[in-house]
């Protein structure tokens, strides 16, 4: 055979690669997301998915925009704008207005994002960063929960249907009220009032294992979180039955969602197994002070949003690698004790 | 005795097309060339030149490894030849008479059973033979070095890399002279038993191997590993095996273990039982260019253009020939170019298996860090590789990296790290000198 004719190419080792990218990853999230959509188009008619058709293009386009106008090559097509668009359709409730859920991708995108360098050096989850940001700024329109098993219109909201979310109840300490709205297996399901894609604790769930099952999130982040949220309302019940206390605080509000598929972003959270714990579980502390104390009925939001600030210093300190070395490393001597040692 | 392991990437599971298929010898090519060794960066000379006839298992250099001819023929040339890295060395080109007529240095010594180490020794000096990562160290030196100094001495017959099959038709094929090779090791290292470790898939090998050191009680133990890639680096094996850590810097002699890879073992066996010198190689031929890939016994010096002509040439489309596997191997240009004893393989891929990225973008997702196999933390020597800080790469390990690739096989943003980290090793090189 005549090897002169193919057109060879050449390049550095290693010359295969696992098929798994980022844009395979992001196609795993918003997979993952997708029974989560599904309910609540069941549970509130074809809003949410309007919602987030609309979140989603949005962000697409801001991100086009924005690195279009900086000559930047194009991301869009690793699904990771996609994903935040998706995330913050389901965070925030079923009839946010249009132009509150675009201004909340504008925030996501360019501020959030793109101004910090994009995918991969964004300091803030975008889609919890700009749902925390709307929630605080437009209160009214971002706690207007709709009844379960209500059709919303394409336009505007339901104030007939409104509803007290269940977290709401729980900061009021009204665990007898909330059971007589919702039991806990509707809890599980999804049947209460609630941001789109909250409600559904049972899918949520599944998606976030799914996730953990290809290895596209840490187990870690999401277990320590969950785990100390757990234990800290479980002991802390304010007088309730503590198991029902407990249950009732996990399966509602944004928490599932905030430990599976915001905490567990691998760009914001730590690197390390040791660091990973440590985040998870100060997420999990910091929702449960944030909802007994904060200002808001949910606290993992802000809770993960802080906890984003620590990531890489956390992995400055326990990502040591090296398996070889000792584990921390060493400290600084102190100048002033050896100094009186030799004097 | 089963471990598991940290770290490691999954390219084992990569469709292994050449696994099942029997080990079938490369028809006679009509020429070899064989590259003299580079000592001190200069060719060592030729004991033969042009218009010689050479004979089967003849010496034609006495470098650091001896060459020995795999044909028999006349010498055409002796003048520099383009070899896999692309630069020209001087080469000595055997024409084949296809005689293939034996040098009648090539017989079985007398009595080898009764060789004391220091003899067995000598006679492996002018064998040739060398192993697959170290193609300039030849063995007699390396088991001369850690000879008293090891207990535990292992054959690593895992693949080097994926694609690659050659350990395990070795294994299944040639088990005698595998065991040969360990009891050959057992006395020149003075231990009781050698390891054989390989891999957990093999489950025939593994059959193969334990049911013959039963028949011919042999000095040897078969570990199967769980093991993932880079399965056959000497100091995530080690581990594997026995426990012990390497200390960053060192190598497997400082924890007490000798590893010798399969084939070199094989050969050993060859060398001290029938006096052959290491003329073959065992060498997969696979890839999606290949049309019907196979596993050859091949001379060593054959032009790959033959190895691929056996397999019936490649795709029309195929876009790069490798020299060695798919993880450390050298992309070829020149099908003239030789096949050097350290190529377990010739791979060439018409698909999208590299999948770069004109926008390599690392995400921090930290999967690098989890399959770093020396616990090195690719993530960020890439930053500081990124910002060019020499002085913190060399604090955060870079020596060490055994640039096996799984990190960068694993990078969902494509991120080159294994270029970068050969990039600053050669930058740190210049520095230090």
């Amino acid at each position: 055979m005549n090897y002169s004719k193919l057109n060879l190419t050449g390049s550095s080792a290693p010359h295969i690669r696992t098929a798994s990218g980022t844009r395979q990853m992001m196609a795993a999230v918003l997979t993952a997301l997708l029974p989560a959509l599904g309910f609540a188009v069941y549970n509130f008619g074809p809003r949410p998915a309007v919602n987030a058709l609309v979140s989603i293009a949005g962000c697409c386009v801001c991100e086009l925009l924005f690195r279009l106008a900086r000559r930047q090559d194009m991301t869009v097509g690793d699904l990771s704008a996609a994903v935040t668009g998706l995330l913050l359709a389901l965070s925030c409730p079923v009839t946010v207005p249009y132009w509150l859920l675009l201004l909340g991708d504008l925030i996501a995108i360019v501020v959030v994002k793109q101004l910090f360098g994009g995918i991969g050096r964004n300091l803030l989850n975008p889609a919890l960063a700009a749902q925390t940001l709307l929630a605080l700024l437009w209160r009214g329109e971002m706690t207007l929960w709709t009844a379960p098993h209500t059709a919303v219109p394409l336009w505007g909201a339901v104030d007939a249907a409104a509803m007290p979310a269940p977290l709401e109840l729980l900061r009021a300490n009204d665990l007898a009220g909330l059971r007589e709205l919702y039991s806990l297996p509707e809890l599980l399901v999804g049947l209460t009032s609630g941001a789109a894609g909250e409600v559904s604790a049972l899918l949520l769930m599944a998606g976030g294992l799914f996730l953990i099952g290809r290895r596209t999130i840490s187990w870690r982040i999401p277990a320590a979180f969950l785990g100390t949220a757990a234990i800290l309302t479980f002991v802390f019940a304010w007088g309730n039955d503590r198991t029902e206390w407990m249950l009732c605080q996990l399966l509602s509000g944004g928490l599932l969602l905030a430990a599976f598929f915001m905490a567990a972003d691998p760009v914001t959270s730590p690197i390390s197994p040791a660091g990973q714990l440590l985040y998870g579980a100060g997420c999990g502390f910091l929702t449960v002070l944030l909802r007994y104390y904060g200002p808001l009925a949910e606290g993992a939001g802000c809770a993960v949003l802080l906890m984003n600030l620590l990531a890489r210093p956390l992995d400055a300190y326990l990502l040591t690698g090296h398996i070889d070395r000792p584990a921390l490393p060493e400290l600084p001597k102190m100048a002033g004790k050896s100094k009186t040692k030799h004097l | 005795m089963t471990h598991g392991l940290l770290g490691g990437g999954y390219p084992l599971r990569e469709k292994n097309a050449a696994f099942d298929k029997p080990i079938e010898p490369l028809p006679p090519p009509p020429r070899v060339v064989l590259p003299m060794p580079l000592q001190g960066g200069v060719p060592c000379r030729p004991g033969v030149k042009a218009g010689d006839y050479v004979t089967v298992g003849q010496k034609i250099a006495e470098g650091l490894p001896a060459v020995h001819t795999p044909i028999a023929g006349r010498v055409s040339t002796v003048s520099p030849q383009v070899q896999p890295s692309g630069t020209s060395v001087l080469s000595v080109v055997v024409d084949n008479d296809f005689s293939g007529a034996l040098c009648p240095a090539v017989r079985p010594p007398e009595n080898p059973d009764r060789l004391t180490a220091r003899q067995l020794l000598s006679r492996l000096e002018s064998s040739g033979i060398t192993e697959w990562n170290a193609p300039h160290l030849p063995i007699h030196k390396k088991i001369a070095a850690g000879m008293g100094r090891a207990d535990t001495v292992i054959i690593n017959a895992c693949e080097s890399e994926p694609y690659l099959a050659a350990n395990n038709r070795l294994a299944l094929e040639y088990p005698e002279q595998l065991l040969g090779g360990a009891g050959v090791l057992a006395r020149l290292y003075g231990v009781d038993r050698v390891h054989i470790a390989l891999e957990r898939e093999k489950r025939e090998a593994i059959q193969v191997l334990r049911a013959k050191i039963q028949e011919l009680r042999a000095p040897a133990v078969v570990d199967a590993l769980s093991l993932r890639y880079p399965q056959s680096a000497e100091k995530p094996l080690c581990r594997a095996l026995t426990g012990r850590r390497t200390p960053p810097g060192a190598s497997a002699a400082a924890i007490g273990c000798a590893v010798v890879d399969a084939p070199a073992a094989a050969a050993l066996y060859e060398a001290v039982f029938h006096g052959r010198p290491l003329t073959h190689r065992i060498v997969t031929v696979a890839g999606s260019g290949i049309q019907a890939p196979r596993n050859l016994l091949c001379p060593v010096g054959v032009p790959i253009r033959f190895l691929l002509d056996a397999c019936g040439g490649v795709d029309p489309k195929t876009f790069k020939i490798l020299l060695g596997g798919p993880m450390t191997g050298h992309a070829q240009y020149d099908m003239d170019a030789p096949l050097d004893s350290s190529a377990a393989a010739v791979l060439a891929f018409c698909a999208d298996e590299e999948r770069s990225s004109a926008h390599p973008r690392c995400i921090r997702c930290g999967r690098c860090v989890s399959v770093c196999p020396v616990g090195l933390r690719p993530v960020v020597l890439y930053r500081y590789e990124q910002a060019g800080r020499l002085d913190r790469l060399r604090q955060a390990g870079l020596a060490d990296c055994i640039e096996c690739g799984a990190c960068t096989y694993v990078c969902p943003g494509r991120a080159p790290l294994l270029q970068s980290f050969r990039t600053a090793k050669e930058r740190l090189g210049k520095e230090e000198a």
